[in-house]
Order: structure tokens, then sequence, then C-alpha cells
């Protein structure tokens, strides 16, 4: 299944018309630096489309993780609370949430599209 | 009234001359004639400096210093061993205000870590912060720590301090936070109400315990915490620092944060102040640590270095996230806490907590064979509550007549009394005595109504 990515550098993966796995791209944990921690909604919470989910500290700042989806949390990554380096090693596999019943989601680039708009953004 | 203005007439002539002013009237001709001032105002003339030190000998021979003290209530008069003032009075640490480059100031960094270090020791807890201003902020501060969007009411036990419920609540009314206070029944946390109260409420934040509580006496603190945590709440324990040195920690009674008034670690009563609160949390909890901390790290050279740490993430960079905006600390009262608990050690401390302990016991003891009964039978540590059989003015005036500062007159005509190391047994007997004579008294005219 092909990552979707959002203009605030999350991606989605959708596991169905409902379900997706959402994490950071590889040029936003390259941008924040070395994790230092993470902090993560809990399970049941509702995350909005557009709004703040989580929150990431690097040694440089911390940055809010913006959710594309409006649903709800159906599982996290407990794995990146004990180890948020995860993120920086291989952003496609740090998850940090599975949401599920989603009702609303952004307009979403594909990989092609988002590696063009981050190279934009660089420029 | 001296005039420190130190420039000479020829001087502001001068400056008037280069501003384009022939006078000061010229100067000041864009004010209202009405509001300008006609003459001088109306001031005493100064003083020598003999003369201010003798007006001020007379104000502070007006201050009442009693040799004897057995109040408490929040403020411990224990012994300050003399290398404390010596060693806090340097002036590198006196006059020194933090500078906004914290890490220009390596000395005053490291004893803020020692005393977070020795704060973790006394508590059991995995980190401390370099201090708040007082016990009571120190606990205030502890719930906005717990509160988040599922855990929205704090509560607190009534048998905690009632100025430190107080600044709670004001914390509490300023954030929307509801406050519930849990009474006390037979001088301890009432648990029945707290479990009711824990039961029926799935948005429970935290419980404030006070160990030992404002009676003196000691709650089960361990099984409150774990009544506090089956609930889903955190637990809080407001602590004495003397105490902690025979008590069990708070880490040991599972409490999630420890809080407490450093004054009687080497602090004089004073008036209530300059105090020093102190929190410490478990590792869990760290990010949500108010405040400044110290962290100990290298240097590029591999040198031993300390850096303020962790509290830029909310206070600084993201403000309208911030859980509080405490930024600074109390850091002489804090290096005053360190030298005393370093002058002391842990056995000094111990040594304190069970003279303070012990003596109480006697003074209780005695005061009941004066007739000054018990309100509670509970264990307790240096600080316990009696009835009052006479009224507690006159006793009060009676002891102060003694150079002795009785016990804290509190609701329904009783007492609290406090006993420190500090009280001799001399001192006890002689209170008893009074107390005992007060009581006779009062007897007689009891006598001769009749």
């Amino acid at each position: 299944m092909a990552l979707l990515f959002s203009k605030t550098h999350e991606w989605v993966n959708m596991i169905d018309d409902t379900t997706a796995t959402i994490g950071i791209s590889d040029y936003a944990q390259n941008e924040l630096g070395g994790l230092v921690f993470v902090n993560l909604p809990e399970q049941g919470d509702d995350v909005i489309m557009g709004e703040p989910f989580a929150d990431v500290e690097s040694v440089k700042a911390v940055s809010d993780i913006y959710s594309p989806v409006t649903g709800t949390v159906a599982e996290i990554n407990e794995e990146l609370l004990d180890a948020p380096e995860m993120i920086n090693d291989a952003p496609y596999d740090a998850w940090f949430v599975k949401v599920e019943d989603i009702t609303d989601k952004e307009d979403l680039m594909t990989e092609e599209e988002y590696k063009a708009f981050c190279e934009a953004e660089q420029a | 009234m001296g005039s420190y203005v130190p420039n000479t007439l020829k001087e502001r002539e001068e400056m008037l001359r280069e501003a384009g002013y022939s006078s000061f009237d010229d100067m000041f001709s864009c004010i209202p004639e009405e509001v300008r001032l006609k003459e001088p105002l109306d001031l005493p003339h100064g003083l020598s400096e003999m003369e201010v030190a003798r007006k001020m000998e007379e104000l502070a021979d007006k201050n009442v210093v009693f040799k004897s003290i057995f109040r408490g209530a929040g403020a411990y008069d224990h012994f300050i061993p003399s290398i404390v003032n010596s060693v806090i009075s340097k002036e590198e640490f006196l006059t020194a205000y933090t500078p906004y480059q914290a890490e220009i100031s390596q000395g005053i960094l490291q004893s803020i870590f020692e005393f977070q270090t020795m704060i973790c020791e006394l508590t059991g807890m995995d980190v401390a912060n370099a201090s708040h201003y007082d016990g009571a902020t120190a606990a205030a501060e502890t719930i906005p720590m717990c509160v988040d969007r599922k855990h929205k009411t704090a509560y607190v036990s009534a048998a905690a301090h009632p100025g430190v419920v107080k600044v709670m609540q004001t914390y509490c009314f300023g954030s929307g936070t509801r406050l519930v206070v849990i009474p006390s029944k037979d001088g301890v946390t009432d648990m029945d109400v707290l479990r009711d109260a824990l039961e029926k409420d799935p948005e429970a934040a935290c419980f404030y315990l006070q160990q030992p509580n404002f009676y003196g006496n000691f709650e089960d603190a361990e099984a409150i915490g774990e009544l506090v945590h089956a609930h889903g709440a955190k637990f809080v324990m407001g602590v004495n620092p003397i105490a902690l040195a025979i008590m069990k920690t708070p880490r040991e009674c599972g409490a999630d944060i420890a809080v407490g008034d450093g004054q009687p670690l080497g602090m004089p009563i004073s008036y209530g102040g300059p105090y020093v609160g102190f929190m410490a949390t478990t590792s869990a909890m760290m990010r949500k640590l108010p405040g400044r901390i110290v962290g100990e790290t290298k240097d590029d050279d591999g040198n031993r270095a300390y850096v303020l740490t962790l509290q830029a993430r909310e206070q600084h960079i993201r403000r309208e996230k911030a859980s509080s905006n405490i930024c600074s600390n109390q850091d002489l009262c804090a290096l005053t806490a360190s030298v005393y608990m370093a002058s002391m050690g842990a056995k000094g401390m111990a040594e304190a907590a069970r003279q303070s302990m012990s003596k109480a016991h006697y003074l209780r003891e005695g005061l009941k064979q004066a007739g000054y009964y018990p309100v509670f039978h509970k264990d307790f540590f240096n600080e316990f509550v009696t009835k009052c059989p006479v009224d507690d003015e006159k006793l009060m005036d009676a002891l102060a007549d003694a150079g002795i500062l009785g016990g804290l007159p509190i609701a329904d005509g009783s007492i609290l009394w406090c006993v420190t190391e500090k009280n001799t047994k001399e001192d006890m007997d002689k209170l008893i005595s009074i107390a005992k004579e007060i009581l006779g008294k009062g007897g007689l005219s009891y006598e001769s109504n009749i």
C-alpha cells in the first residue's frame, strides 16, 4: 500500500477506507534532528483533521504532530515511548497511531507529489 | 529628607543649557501650572546613620522574642548549625542573582544540583526540581501536573495545612479545575469518604495527602496511595523534611509526587519567610515537573558541567501548552537547605526528628496529667492537639509572661502544640506547670461562682 503525505509532513497508510496508521516523514525527522521524547494520545481519543494529536521533542525543538484525518485512536505505538529514536532510524516503520472510524481526511499527496513539495519548500 | 541627587548646581545649569532650557521652570512649562508643586514636599529632614540605627533598634525592640517556642503548624523552630549561615553569607551566594545565561554561573547550578540530589535522597523519588517559593506553591503546582483532558478533578485532604488548601483553591479558581476537600475523621483523612468520592468520579486527577498531617498525626499513607491509584488518579504527598529522616519515604508509600516546605531545613521561622518549597517526582512524570531543573553533563572537553534542562519544553517555547508559569526558584533558601542537610547528615537529621518526636510525646503526656486532654488518639510526629479547658488567650498570656510561645489555638477551643529538639525538659515542665496553674485558677473562679 502506497503511503500518502500531508503538507505538515505526516504520512498516512490507509489500511482500508476508514482505518489508517500515521507517522512522520523522513524529511520531517531529518529536519527535527535526534528525537528524545514523543508524547502520544491515548487509545479511544478522538483526533481531528488539522489539529495536533501528538508532539515530539528533538534536541532542537518541540513540535506538534497534526492529524491528517478525523477519527478515533484504535491503537498507539507504545514502543516509540521508550525508543523515540526509532522515528529517526526508520520513519516509515515508526507509526505513531492507528486511527479507525475515519470520517474525513485532508487532500493528501502521493510520494512523488510530496517529494516535489519538499523540494519546493527547501528552495 | 536628604538629597541623593549627586550633581552640583553648576552641572545642573550646564545640563539645562545643553537641553535648551533657561531654568527648571522652563523645562517643566509643558506641565499645567495647576498640577505643579509650588513648594517643596513636606518631608522631615534626613537622619544621620547613628540616628537611623537608634530608630531601627527602637523598632526592633518592640518585637517579642520567645525563649521557648511550642508552636509549629507549618513553620518549625529547629536548631540551625552556625555553619549554615556562615556558608550562605558568602557574597558569591548571598548577592548573586542567576544570570540570564544561567550556565555562566556553574557554582550556582552545582549548588542547585546538589539540592535536587539531596531532595531525591530524602523523598526516595527519581527527580527533583530546583525549588519553589514555598511549600504551598509547590503543593498547588502538583495539580496542573496531574490534570489532563480525562482527569479533571483534584482532591485534597482536610487534614492538610489550611494555607496549602487555600493556595490550591486559588490555583484551581484560575485554571477552572474542580477541587474537592475530603473531610477528616478522628484527626486523619476519612478514607471512606475518599473511596466514595473516587468511585463516583472517573475524572479524578490526584489526591493530596499531608504526612504527618496538620494535626501532627500519621496518615495510613500506603493504604491511601493504593486506593488513589486503584481509581486511576495520581497520589501526591506533602511531607515534613525533618520527619522524612525517620519515616517511610513518599516513594515507599507509592507517591507519584512529593512536595513540602523546606523551612525546617536550616531556615529561621522569621515572620513566615523567606522559605523554600521542594518538589520531586518519578521518572515517568519527569516532563511534567514545573520550574527549573539542573542537569549534570559533560562539556566538549569532557569536563563535568551543569546546565538547565527539560524546562524549555513548554514554559518557553510552547507557552500556550504550558501547565505552569514558574520559571524561577528560591535559590538562597535551597542552598540553606543543602548546607543544613550536609552539615547534619542523615544521622543528625534522624536524631533531630527522633528528639522532636519523643519530646512531643513527653509534653502530650504532661499536659494530659495537667488536665489538657488529647483530642486525637493516633500515632503522631512532633505535633498534637489537646483540648483547652481554660480561655486560650489567658493561657497564652501566662505562657508569654514566662517567655514561652504556646501552641496554636485552632477550632473548637483546642490547641495544636509543637515540640522540636530545641525544647528542653525544663521548658516543657515549666509549660506544664503554668498550664496546670491556670487551670487551677480557672477551677477557683468556678468555685467562687457557686
